[in-house]
């Protein structure tokens, strides 16, 4: 089994619907650079910051995904209502959720540029899920994503979902972003 | 069966004879663009993968117009501009619009058409996600991330998944006096849901659409992205010949959809029926029409950005403030230099809009994205604090003009205009009929 499909583990973070980019990462924070090793870290300082607070960390809220003084979270696995990632084109926001500790989200749906920079620049992987599991799942929650068989566990409530396979998108999320499939298609040097 | 435009667009620029919602294409870029917010990640991410000393894959095809964090003193912002400086020079770059010179133009998606850059049948990728406006002139336009963008530096190709496309038909023989395109995309916006065309084509028809200037047109296709479009688009006619052949003398070949097209939805207008529009905080499909919202508290009016910062909102804007003070702290910017000075030589009754606007007790500020995105904390015109500001932008989404504690209504210039002078919304109508009679 290839380290792509392997099970992802970790703590659920959630969120509400149309969670757009300014709130994954405001445009203020847009300035740091993605290529400095230090520099970059200041994105998983500030990612999810734009989120109000009443509404971050569902469903008790007033949670940071990263705490004050921290650039990594202790939360791996972000469990969102419909339209996740809407608003700009900014890869910033991928990135900050991936700079921050995320390896996935699991949501009904996601804007367009979002889902499509998630996948072409290889920061995390995104799951559709077959209904919004926002209201169901706590952050904190420990979690297990199953890609194997498109199961969703919830080990603390001891709960499971099916979710989406990943579609005509799987062969770039498992490359690992566009240029590694490009690569291996022959189609960059 | 026949293709929509967008379709057909992509079927050529894949080599095709025809393509299909659903069916993943790789398609050939007619023009790239960048800014100073995502072009330098994406410069990062060209070096890396195709090498310190790789060339872009055909530098009469990448545009570089740095627009959003310029008039700051953020030190980061600033670097970028010259990252992006450094890169242009590095590759010999011909359209450059770099800050601090003559050729400085200031907003991207208005910045593209005045220099010639949209064309109808082409491919225009750009790191934004209103580079959807591009889709006025006939043209598959669509916003990407800074990988991707990195990936048609090297190649000059992407992958893109073919929309279904929904048509939008808008009956009617011309915009009644008091009512703006603006209007018209937050009408479309607050029924379908900001989610309503997520991965789709919203392609704008009808006669209604015919009798829409190229400013206006592009308004409606600026907002496509807010209902989570892929695109908007409106096919080429004799208005859209005579601007772009104004700008460019570069050939084209206008695209039409085909009669038999099959369309996802069809959705039906009548520009005369409909009503000035305001989207309440905090989403851009939170409607409301502006007399349902009229007294409403506000203490600040913004008139700028790709939507909403283009010369005819300033003169519609000017037709309701020209003769009044301002209530509100009112911040125009227009979206380029060329909007800029044609403020100055604009005149209504006499009065050169800019002198109104003076007048009138408004802040003006320089060609640039400004506040409509927030940016560093020094920005002009920025929602620093608990502001309720009435804007001709795109997006109210919580903390999109600066603080998380601030609110935004998203409305039409004229209804802009007409709060500002009011103090309160105010639906224009109330000043409208007062010019006309």
């Amino acid at each position: 089994m290839s380290k792509k499909t392997e099970p992802i583990k970790g703590k659920a973070f959630v969120l509400g619907k149309n969670v757009d980019t300014d709130q994954i990462i405001p445009a203020a924070h847009l300035v740091y650079s993605l290529d400095d090793p230090e520099e970059r870290k200041l994105y998983g300082k500030y990612a999810l910051s734009g989120v109000p607070s009443e509404k971050s960390g569902l469903p008790q809220g007033n949670i940071p995904l990263t705490q004050d003084d921290q650039t990594e979270s202790e939360f791996s696995i972000i469990v969102a209502s419909d339209n996740f990632g809407c608003g700009s084109s900014r890869e910033h926001a991928p990135a900050c959720l991936e700079i921050a500790g995320i390896k996935a989200i699991v949501t009904p749906s996601y804007a367009r540029i979002f889902y499509r920079n998630s996948v072409d620049g290889g920061f995390l992987i995104p799951f559709e899920s077959f209904d919004d599991l926002s209201k169901e799942v706590h952050t904190g929650d420990e979690l297990e994503i199953d890609q194997e068989n498109h199961v969703l566990k919830n080990l603390t409530q001891n709960k499971e979902y099916n979710i989406k396979p990943l579609g005509s998108v799987a062969d770039i999320v498992h490359a690992g972003g566009i240029f590694e499939y490009a690569r291996k298609h022959g189609m960059v040097a | 069966m026949g293709m929509t435009l967008t379709e057909k667009i992509l079927a050529k620029h894949s080599g095709r004879d025809r393509v299909s919602p659903g069916d993943n294409v790789w398609v050939d870029v007619d023009v790239l663009m960048t800014h100073d917010v995502c072009g330098p990640p994406a410069i990062g991410i060209f070096h890396k993968q195709f090498g310190d000393d790789a060339k872009v894959w055909d530098k009469e095809k990448l545009v570089i117009i740095p627009d959003h964090y310029i008039f700051t003193n953020d030190k980061y912002a600033n670097r970028n501009v010259d990252v992006l400086r450094a890169f242009a020079a590095e590759q010999d770059l011909p359209y450059f619009y770099d800050v601090g010179t003559d050729s400085y133009k200031g907003v991207c998606h208005v910045a593209l058409p005045e220099e010639g850059f949209t064309r109808p049948g082409e491919v225009l990728f750009g790191t934004d996600s209103h580079t959807c406006t591009a889709g006025a002139f006939g043209q598959f336009a669509t916003g990407i991330g800074n990988t991707d963008a990195a990936f048609i530096m090297g190649t000059g190709k992407l992958w893109v998944k073919v929309p279904e496309t929904m048509r939008f038909v808008f009956e009617g023989a011309s915009l009644p006096p008091y009512l703006m395109a603006k209007d018209i995309i937050l009408q479309i916006i607050g029924d379908i849901g900001v989610d309503g065309a997520t991965y789709r084509t919203m392609e704008f028809t009808g006669p209604g659409i015919k009798a829409l200037t190229m400013e206006d047109r592009m308004t409606l296709t600026n907002m496509a992205i807010e209902a989570g479009g892929k695109n908007g688009v409106v096919e080429p006619d004799e208005v859209t010949e005579a601007y772009v052949k104004s700008r460019t003398n570069k050939p084209f070949e206008n695209v039409y959809s085909d009669p038999d097209a099959e369309y996802h939805s069809e959705h039906f207008y009548n520009l005369e029926e409909m009503v000035p529009m305001v989207a309440k905080p905090h989403s851009p499909d939170n409607k409301a029409t502006a007399e349902e919202l009229e007294g409403e508290y506000l203490n600040r009016a913004y008139i700028g950005s790709c939507t909403g910062g283009k010369l005819s909102d300033f003169r519609a804007a000017a037709e309701i403030i020209r003769g009044h003070k301002v209530k509100l702290d009112t911040y125009i910017v227009p979206a380029t230099t060329e909007i800029a000075r044609a403020l100055e030589t604009e005149t209504l009754y006499g009065t050169s809009l800019i002198d109104i606007f003076r007048e009138a007790g408004c802040k003006i500020g320089n060609a640039s994205c400004a506040a409509c995105l927030g940016g560093p904390a020094d920005t002009f015109g920025r929602l620093n604090n608990e502001e309720v500001c009435i804007s001709s932008t795109n997006r109210n989404y919580p903390g999109r003009m600066g603080s998380k504690q601030s609110s935004v209504y998203l409305a039409s210039p004229y209804t802009v205009a007409a709060s500002a002078v009011t103090g309160v919304i105010t639906d224009p109508r109330v000043f409208i009929q007062q010019t006309v009679i």
